[in-house]
């Protein structure tokens, strides 16, 4: 299912958030509207973590993190550090990287199993990667664009890349991830869909823009409408419930 | 053999209807994106322009008109001109849909492309309809309420002949003087100069002033006035009087004034008008520049003017030795022309009366025109003896410092006889339509109420156009055009016209040196070629400049 919401009438809550299958970050913010929107989608079932990164908000894309971990760039402060650790299951692992391209939210991008990473990487950081991710590292482009976080989302169902990105790049990045692709567009024609959406293995937030026809693309890349898991069935049956009682 | 698909087209789907599309930087379909911005959004679709009726002309904001035919570049310029938003696209296209031209209505299609969302230029055709609205523009407006000039400039001389403003026509054009002005209207004892702007004639008075001795005063008329806007209408009158002191003229110059300047002896003659005047007396070559703010302190009018010149013939010619500049001082003995002609074949009453007025007497007097006369020559001169002049300050002058004769200026008297056409002509300002001949009967602005007193006018144009003959540095303040085939056609025909006026100047009485010239034409006829004077400045051929097309005011 996936939910349109709003960081501060932004619609590039992929910036502003991290959602991966065993938690979820947020910006702080005045109002809590949009940890509220989090909350009612998955309050039950992983912690939400109200932080911020070296300072900023711009947490989505200064993050890097899967169900094994969570990789953090070297400007986090270690009052920062600690709050993740306090706040994250022990069984996420948490690491700082000392890194050049900073915003690892934007160099990598990767699910539970595959992580997509820019070409130009340090090897530390990539053995980093695959130590802390417990991932298969693979540097690519996507559609000639470096920045593979920001150009595709993935999740263990699936993932949706650059709407330039040819027929036989996404044949390739699909054997590679072994999860089926699609290109698509976010926020209304935007490319950037890092920003405009993060998303896990049942459930997937989009910005305020994003068009029902990009809703209903998203949801078929990412398996959101099927129920492919008794857990993502409980949950929905919950919410349903709720909702309806 | 194995089936090998062609790799399939990459589509996504527009984000708005779903479609599959090419992605593009929008990734909207065309449809979606025309339905979601308009590139046309800011450009008017309907517009106005003004049209003046009357000259047909359109207004080219802010505040010119413009003469457009229907379906023109020009006309499309100055509709895209009216256009606000159309600086922010790209214009690629533009061009007008026919239209009825009763319809009061201009359709222009345009072609526009714009840089919507990022990198995606957008094409649009689309429709612009101009309402044309009929009015008036200022200038007719003006024309309409009868009100076309602005200034005037109100040239005076009063003197009884025009000579003064036949030569100012002649400066104004060579000038280009006569520029700006939108109309000349001749006037008793002037021109009224009309023109648009103020400036226009400030900068006439100023050439003027320039040119010639002038008194000029400035007044004004509000014609409407807005307190709102602090702002008022005003009519600009130019009073511009020349003083009435010609070349040639006879002038007792008050004894006050005479005193200031080096006391010269009060009775001189004016040589030179230029922006002042220069006198010089005869008898000592005593000479004085009068400027125009001094003489209009204390104006004083001249005695006699070149109307009043009598001819006389020189008899004998001493030269004292005294010169100054061209001017040569000599004593002179003259008799008036024709005072021995009782010997010859026409004797009759006439002579005879003509002597027992004294006519066969012999004058001397003192001349500064020494270096040019000889025995037998024919000069112009005043004849004070005769004369009866209305001034005290002549009359106050002592009798001994009076002379009989003031030789003015040397005449060509057998020259005159011939009917020789001119070989040149002069321009005048202002000639309507219609009106024939550069030196014709119709002739420019000067003299074109010549209805009034034609003769007069066609006399004065004869003497003044001999006094360009024989004058050379006056010939170097003006334009003359070389008369294209003056030996057959037009020439002959002016020297007729010319030829008559003389004729009737005999029956007014008028000029002497004309009454002279005309006198006994049987006698002329034998003497015509052994006394042509040698020394006659004639006009040389390359002092003349190639007719170029007529330079005539426009009509406003």
């Amino acid at each position: 299912m996936a939910t349109r919401i709003q960081f501060e009438n932004s619609s590039d809550i992929g910036v502003f958030s991290k959602l991966t299958n065993s938690y979820c970050l947020c910006a702080i913010q005045g109002s809590t509207n949009f940890y509220s929107a989090f909350e009612s989608e998955l309050g039950d079932v992983i912690p939400i973590v109200h932080t911020s990164i070296g300072g900023t908000r711009i947490i989505g894309r200064l993050t890097a993190g899967n169900r094994h971990g969570l990789l953090v760039p070297s400007t986090t402060t270690d009052q920062e550090l600690q709050h993740l650790r306090n706040s994250l299951p022990d069984a996420v692992a948490i690491q700082r990287v000392e890194e050049r391209l900073s915003a690892l939210g934007n160099v990598i991008a990767c699910n539970d199993y595959v992580a997509l990473v820019h070409p130009d990487i340090d090897r530390e950081t990539e053995e980093i990667i695959a130590d802390v991710l417990k991932v298969e590292v693979f540097r690519q482009t996507i559609a000639d664009n470096v920045l593979v976080g920001s150009y595709a989302v993935i999740s263990n169902q699936g993932g949706v890349v650059h709407p330039k990105t040819s027929i036989q790049d996404q044949d390739e990045l699909s054997s590679l991830l072994q999860v089926p692709l699609v290109a698509g567009t976010v926020n209304r024609g935007s490319d950037v869909l890092g920003a405009g959406l993060v998303v896990n293995d049942w459930c997937a937030f989009t910005g305020l823009d994003t068009t029902a026809t990009e809703i209903s693309v998203i949801e078929a890349a990412f398996k959101l409408q099927g129920q492919s898991s008794a857990a993502v069935i409980g949950e929905m049956r919950d919410s349903l419930i709720d909702s309806w009682a | 053999m194995e089936f090998v698909p062609a790799p399939a087209v990459h589509r996504v789907l527009c984000a708005d209807c779903g479609t599959p599309i090419v992605p593009n930087s929008a990734n909207l379909c065309v449809a979606c994106l025309r339905n979601t911005v308009d590139i046309t959004e800011g450009i008017p679709k309907q517009a106005s322009i003004s049209f003046c009726r009357n000259c047909e002309r359109f207004l080219s904001p802010p505040s010119s008109w413009m003469i457009a035919q229907p379906e023109s570049q020009e006309l499309l310029a100055l509709c895209l001109k009216k256009l606000k938003g159309l600086n922010r696209v790209r214009l690629t296209e533009a061009h007008f849909i026919w239209t009825e031209p009763h319809s009061k209505r201009l359709r222009v299609s345009l072609t526009i492309q714009k840089e919507v969302l990022t990198s995606t230029i957008l094409e649009q055709v689309f429709e612009i309809e101009y309402l044309v609205q009929h009015g008036q523009c200022p200038d007719c407006a003006k024309l309409a309420a009868k009100n076309t000039w602005k200034a005037l400039v109100q040239v005076r001389q009063k003197v009884p002949h025009k000579r003064t403003f036949l030569f100012l026509e002649q400066l104004i054009l060579k000038h280009g003087a006569q520029k700006d002005t939108i109309s000349v209207k001749e006037v008793r004892d002037g021109l009224d100069f009309f023109y648009s702007s103020r400036s226009h004639a400030q900068k006439m008075v100023e050439f003027l002033a320039g040119v010639v001795p002038v008194r000029s005063k400035a007044s004004e008329q509000l014609l409407s006035s807005d307190t709102h806007t602090n702002t008022a209408n005003f009519k600009y009158t130019y009073s511009v009087e020349i003083t009435p002191i010609c070349k040639d003229d006879l002038v007792c110059i008050p004894p006050k004034l005479a005193r200031q300047l080096s006391g010269i002896s009060p009775l001189t003659i004016c040589v030179r008008v230029g922006n002042s005047l220069h006198f010089l007396d005869p008898a000592t070559l005593q000479s004085c520049e009068i400027t125009a703010p001094v003489y209009w302190r204390a104006p004083f009018e001249s005695l006699a003017s070149i109307t009043d010149l009598r001819e006389f013939t020189v008899l004998d010619v001493e030269p004292s030795g005294q010169t100054r500049g061209k001017w040569v001082l000599a004593d002179a003995q003259v008799a008036l022309s024709g005072a021995f002609r009782s010997h010859g074949a026409g004797g009759g009453e006439d002579e005879m009366d003509f002597e027992s007025m004294g006519g066969a007497q012999i004058f001397h007097t003192r001349t500064h025109l020494g270096g040019i006369l000889q025995p037998g020559d024919a000069v112009m001169g005043y004849f004070l003896t005769n004369a009866n002049f209305n001034s005290d300050d002549f009359a106050n002058l002592p009798s001994h410092r009076v002379p009989d004769i003031v030789l003015v200026r040397k005449a060509y008297p057998n020259r005159r006889k011939k009917n020789k056409p001119r070989a040149w002509k002069l321009r005048s300002i202002a000639k309507e339509a219609g009106e024939e001949g550069e030196t014709g009967a119709g002739r420019g602005v000067v003299g074109r109420m010549g209805g009034r007193d034609q003769k007069k006018v066609e006399e004065d144009y004869e003497l003044f156009l001999r006094e360009l003959e024989e004058d050379e540095e006056m010939r170097g303040a003006v334009n003359m055009y070389r008369a294209q085939d003056h030996k057959a056609g037009s020439g002959l025909a002016g020297g007729k016209t010319r030829r008559k006026g003389q004729y009737d100047m005999d029956v007014d009485e008028a000029g002497a040196a004309a009454t002279a010239a005309a006198a006994a034409p049987e006698a002329t006829e034998a003497t015509d070629d052994e006394e042509e004077e040698p020394d006659f400045p004639d006009v040389k051929l390359d002092e003349l400049l190639e007719d170029f097309d007529e330079m005539t005011l426009e009509e406003s």
